[in-house]
């Protein structure tokens, strides 16, 4: 694939702010975009008006029950009578987010971009899995009464299937990401669990069971992006945006084969090139891979060219993916650990990497020293792919 | 600081309820008409580009690799390959089901198990929870099983579930 982008700045991360995520909380989704936000712009050491532009990351409407959540959302997230837009590319929304802010500094357009995502899942009832209907194809999917966890079933069967990858393999990742999340003031659902307590849970859709999955969640996260002019005015630790990828794939999911995530790919070999990065597994010290389902970290580590296809399960049995192992695999606690509020999750993830990068992770910082890392997202029909580099 | 909800602030909660009278006329297409007026018939369609090759079910009127219009309708079997097969113990809305639903993904014929993109359908499967479990249906040769004639309506529906041969 060939990417020929001429990049007018070098951009920096040099704030970052994250709400607990939780289920139900008693804010608005504006409250809750405006305390991460707000959170941001202390880290940055920066006020509302150094801010040129805004940009806004937010999956479905329906979830908050609100229309048009950019505009909504603006006034929380700093935006009035100020240049806003929204992406949204369904789960891949997050990192997408934290890109968008990224050219908006790269061509040179603004100077400091204030980057929001926030997402609150709690109001729907009964359940949020309604609103999923939506995603389907109205005619040829939706007149078998599709849920959203049935997709995700599909591709963990398919791989389980080409691969020879046995559940218990699988387990391993909720496993450690959720021991992973237990040093993570902001997580939902940090906990010792064992994968017999996964293979016991209940069962969603064969193979997917209740703690293969993410949590529902509400929360917010924003970050302070700066071209490189004035990011050193600001800070002495900037982590700089080295390669940003991102790809679509057809909607026609029953098309392909689903064992292998080739949208990521795509994003990644695009990320990685910008880096510079020739050998991922090498370079690369520590990762975020998009979890809304343990499979799911798996699928996206053979995508991002960490692991060989249908050898990750292998590589994370022999700890390479641990706290203390080659390549940390999502120290945060991921979105199953942490939780999963779809576009915050996504963000969560790019500003995990940048707090490790900063070396001011806390409790959840790897031990051995990180220089490259990279976060990842991924949404909708087994489609968007997002993919962020980041370097200190 | 962002503070959750106890469990009695949610019965103290006011729920809005709001049903939206909203109906929509999705339009099938050109190629989704084909393809739902052949399903009546018995016959799955795809179409065909014959640049690179790729027959495309679902159909489509262009080719998204090739980014030109695909040449012709082609009649791919009603038999494929199980690719992947899942059985949902939940419903659409996440109540409970007792009964699961086994759905599943099928490489329709012609094509061969190298091939990253197939034709493809998404559907019921008729197999029993236990042969999902232990995957024995994957990679497994299926046929689709018709509604009778006289109660098909040029839906996906015509078909009732992908059976095991």
């Amino acid at each position: 694939m060939k990417v020929n982008i001429h990049l007018n700045k070098r951009v920096a991360v040099i704030g970052a702010g994250l709400t607990p995520f939780r289920r139900r909380l008693l804010e608005t989704p504006q409250e809750i975009a405006w305390e991460a936000a707000s959170k941001a712009l202390d880290e940055a050491g920066l006020e509302l008006k150094d801010i040129d532009c805004v940009v806004i990351g937010s999956a479905p409407d329906a979830f908050d029950g609100v229309n048009l959540k950019g505009e909504y959302l603006s006034h929380g997230s700093g935006g009035i009578r100020k240049p806003v837009s929204r992406v949204y590319v369904g789960g891949a929304t997050g990192v997408m987010t934290a890109i968008a802010g990224w050219y908006h500094v790269a061509s040179g357009l603004c100077q400091k971009v204030l980057a929001v995502a926030e997402e609150k899942m709690s109001p729907d009832r009964p359940h949020p899995q309604a609103i999923f209907r939506y995603i389907w194809d109205p005619i040829l999917e939706k007149p078998l009464n599709p849920n959203l966890i049935w997709i995700f079933a599909m591709e963990m069967h398919r791989y389980m299937a080409t691969y020879g990858i046995k559940k218990e393999e699988i387990a391993l990742v909720s496993v450690k990401n959720k021991r992973n999340a237990v040093n993570n003031p902001y997580a939902q659902l940090g906990s010792n669990i064992t994968v017999e307590d996964v293979l016991k849970s209940e069962v969603l859709v064969w193979p997917v069971q209740l703690l293969d999955v993410s949590p529902v969640s509400d929360g917010g996260a924003a970050i302070v992006l700066a071209s490189e002019d004035v990011a050193r005015r600001y800070t002495d630790t900037p982590v700089w945006v080295e390669g940003v990828g991102w790809t679509l794939d057809n909607t026609e999911w029953p098309a392909r084969d689903l064992s292998y995530a080739r949208y990521v790919e795509f994003a990644a070999r695009m990320a990685y090139k910008m880096a510079g990065i020739e050998r991922p597994n090498k370079e690369i010290d520590v990762a975020e891979p998009y979890d809304p389902f343990d499979y799911k970290e798996l699928h996206h580590l053979e995508a991002l060219q960490l692991a060989k296809r249908g050898e990750a399960p292998k590589l994370l049995k022999e700890g390479v993916f641990d706290i203390d192992g080659d390549i940390p695999s999502s120290p945060s606690g991921g979105l199953l650990g942490v939780g999963n509020p779809i576009a915050a999750a996504g963000l969560m993830k790019v500003i995990s990497i940048y707090w490790q990068l900063k070396g001011t992770a806390g409790k959840m910082q790897v031990k051995r020293p990180v220089h490259t890392g990279v976060a990842q997202a991924w949404g909708d029909l087994m489609q968007a792919g997002t993919v962020i580099v980041l370097r200190n | 600081m962002v503070t959750p909800l106890k469990e009695e602030d949610l019965s103290k909660h006011y729920i809005i309820s709001y049903k939206p009278n909203a109906k929509y006329a999705y339009t099938a297409g050109q190629a989704q008409s084909k393809y739902l007026l052949g399903l009546k018939e018995g016959k799955i369609y795809g179409r065909k580009c014959n640049k690179c090759g790729r027959i495309h079910v679902p159909p489509k009127m262009y080719c998204e690799e090739c980014f030109r219009a695909t040449d012709e309708w082609v009649e791919v079997k009603d038999e494929g390959i199980v690719m992947t097969v899942v059985a949902s113990f939940i419903s659409w809305t996440r109540a409970k089901l007792e009964e699961p639903e086994i759905v599943g993904v099928i490489r329709l014929l012609p094509s061969n198990n190298r091939d990253f993109v197939y034709p493809g359908i998404f559907h019921r499967i008729c197999a029993s929870y236990e042969q999902v479990k232990s995957m024995e249906i994957i990679g497994k040769r299926v046929k689709a099983v018709w509604k009778p004639k006289e109660e098909r309506k040029g839906s996906i529906e015509d078909i009732q579930c992908f059976k095991v041969i």
